[in-house]
């Protein structure tokens, strides 16, 4: 179980402190995925870095109960002067985990070829996503967090990906923000939506996504009337 | 945030095993750092001591040229090794961990990675550098006759070692510094070159006129470098130094800068 308990979380903007995301609280169960949808600068990115605890909310606190990834995304954090085989050496140093067999699952998922052994910044944004996303998948978490991991890469990759996340692991528990509703709706079993620092939760996507799409809707300003 | 520590993976995390992480990011932190530094090419990791050994060797050489007064019988060569050496650690340092942080921000995405274990890892390197350096130059000196032996090895890590602590605090507490202000950048450079000729490097306190040894004793390096000398020298270096000042000092700064690493860890914003 995650509990997550009045996060409060602002950032200092011109003239005063904005608020993000104000006293959310809510629980994950294992097994669960939770989608939340959100516009962009929601704060929906922030809320999956507190989750994680690579960042600090300002009040509150977070109970991980079972092992939580860090924020997965195909930018990837990488070093681009190190090479992909440096970078997964990096990640399984860090987290304990056998090399050899990373180096050959991530080889076999990323299709890299020779380009393993050459610097990152010697890829195509197509390569580094394959890349990031193999390095997510070495190290096993009961609750993956994740950012925005929609349409990234050809057919073939976005198959594998679906395949690796939600075949082989749908017995995790996932949290996956994105202002993509059709990816929420397809992966998740419960909504949320985020706006003005505050989550609107819903079993239903249907009633999720009327309330995103009334939040996030615009409509052109009327047509002055010819008098 | 009020980090409740059953938060890492279901059980409370024993000393020993949260030691043990720490441990493991800071050797993968620091190999990740040496591979970026220094990359596979031609000599590679050797860099890490090779480009300090060049810069010894060269105000070595030129302090031997011009036969620099220091105001005391040791050797030139000796004392350009000592003093300069020891000038390597605790400049270095700091110029390795102001604007640390902003390079690394997406390695903080690991749980497990924080901003202290960035700074350490640099330290380390940096300190593992400067050491090995100072190590073989004074042993390829001994061997082809230019120098002695220390008379005290114990007293040169000793003093060795209350550098490099002054050092790292020193760095840690600039390095965190750094993240609030970039000042912190452009006032260390020029300080750190005006400092240098204060630092003890170049001079012996003894040679110096009584009212300026009071003044430059203010410096905590400068006992540092007594410290080492008197070690390698014995009892011709006629050393002036306080240890209980510059552990003082060192302890000081150190807290200082675990406290100053801690507020700015909270403001830290990932991308």
């Amino acid at each position: 179980m995650i509990r997550v308990r009045d996060i409060t979380k602002t950032y200092p903007v011109r003239g005063g402190q904005r608020t993000i995301l104000d006293a959310i609280s809510f629980d994950l169960a294992p097994g669960r995925k939770l989608g939340v949808l959100g516009r962009n600068g929601a704060g929906k990115s922030t809320l999956i870095r507190i989750i994680s605890g690579a960042e600090r909310a300002n009040t509150g606190h977070v109970e991980r109960g079972m092992s939580v990834s860090w924020p997965l995304a195909f930018s990837g954090a990488f070093q681009t002067s190190l090479t992909g085989r440096d970078n997964v050496r990096f990640i399984s140093r860090i987290y304990h985990s056998d090399f050899e067999r990373n180096i050959l699952a991530v080889d076999d998922f990323a299709e890299l070829g020779a380009y393993l052994d050459e610097p990152v910044r010697t890829y195509s944004s197509g390569m580094r996503a394959r890349l990031a996303f193999a390095i997510s998948m070495i190290i096993e978490f009961d609750c993956f967090l994740i950012d925005e991991i929609g349409a990234v890469g050809d057919v073939r990759f976005a198959q594998k990906c679906e395949y690796e996340l939600f075949q082989k692991r749908s017995d995790r528990a996932m949290i996956i923000v994105s202002h993509d509703a059709a990816y929420v709706r397809d992966h998740c079993d419960h909504f949320a939506v985020l706006h003005d620092g505050q989550m609107h939760f819903h079993d239903d996507f249907e009633d999720a996504y009327a309330l995103f799409k009334d939040l996030i809707g615009w409509t052109p300003a009327p047509a002055a009337t010819p008098s | 945030m009020i980090v409740t520590n059953a938060s890492a993976d279901q059980t409370r995390p024993s000393l020993l095993h949260a030691l043990a992480t720490e441990r493991r990011v800071i050797f993968a932190l620091l190999m990740r750092e040496a591979l970026t530094r220094y990359g596979r090419h031609n000599i590679g990791f050797l860099w890490l001591f090779v480009e300090p050994m060049i810069f010894t060797v060269g105000v070595t050489a030129l302090w031997s040229l011009t036969k620099t007064v220091h105001g005391s019988n040791i050797p030139i060569t000796a004392f350009a090794l000592t003093g300069y050496s020891s000038v390597l650690l605790w400049r270095n340092m700091p110029g390795r961990c102001i604007n640390a942080v902003y390079p690394n921000l997406p390695l903080l995405y690991h749980r497990n990675v924080r901003v202290l274990d960035i700074f350490i890892a640099r330290l380390l390197l940096e300190f593992m550098g400067a050491t090995m350096s100072f190590m073989l130059l004074g042993v390829l000196f001994h061997m082809i006759g230019w120098m002695d032996a220390p008379e005290d090895l114990l007293e040169v890590v000793g003093g060795w070692l209350i550098l490099a602590w002054f050092g790292m605090a020193l760095a840690l507490f600039l390095g965190a510094l750094s993240m609030r202000s970039e000042l912190v950048e452009k006032l260390w450079h020029p300080l750190s070159y005006l400092v240098f000729p204060l630092s003890g490097a170049a001079f012996m306190v003894e040679a110096l006129p009584r009212a300026a040894q009071d003044y430059v004793l203010l410096l905590p390096m400068v006992h540092g470098v007594e410290i080492v000398r008197e070690g390698y020298f014995g009892s011709y270096a006629h050393a002036h130094y306080d240890v209980a000042y510059v552990v003082a000092i060192a302890v000081t700064l150190t807290f200082f800068a675990l406290l100053q690493i801690r507020t700015v860890a909270t403001l830290v914003v990932i991308e």
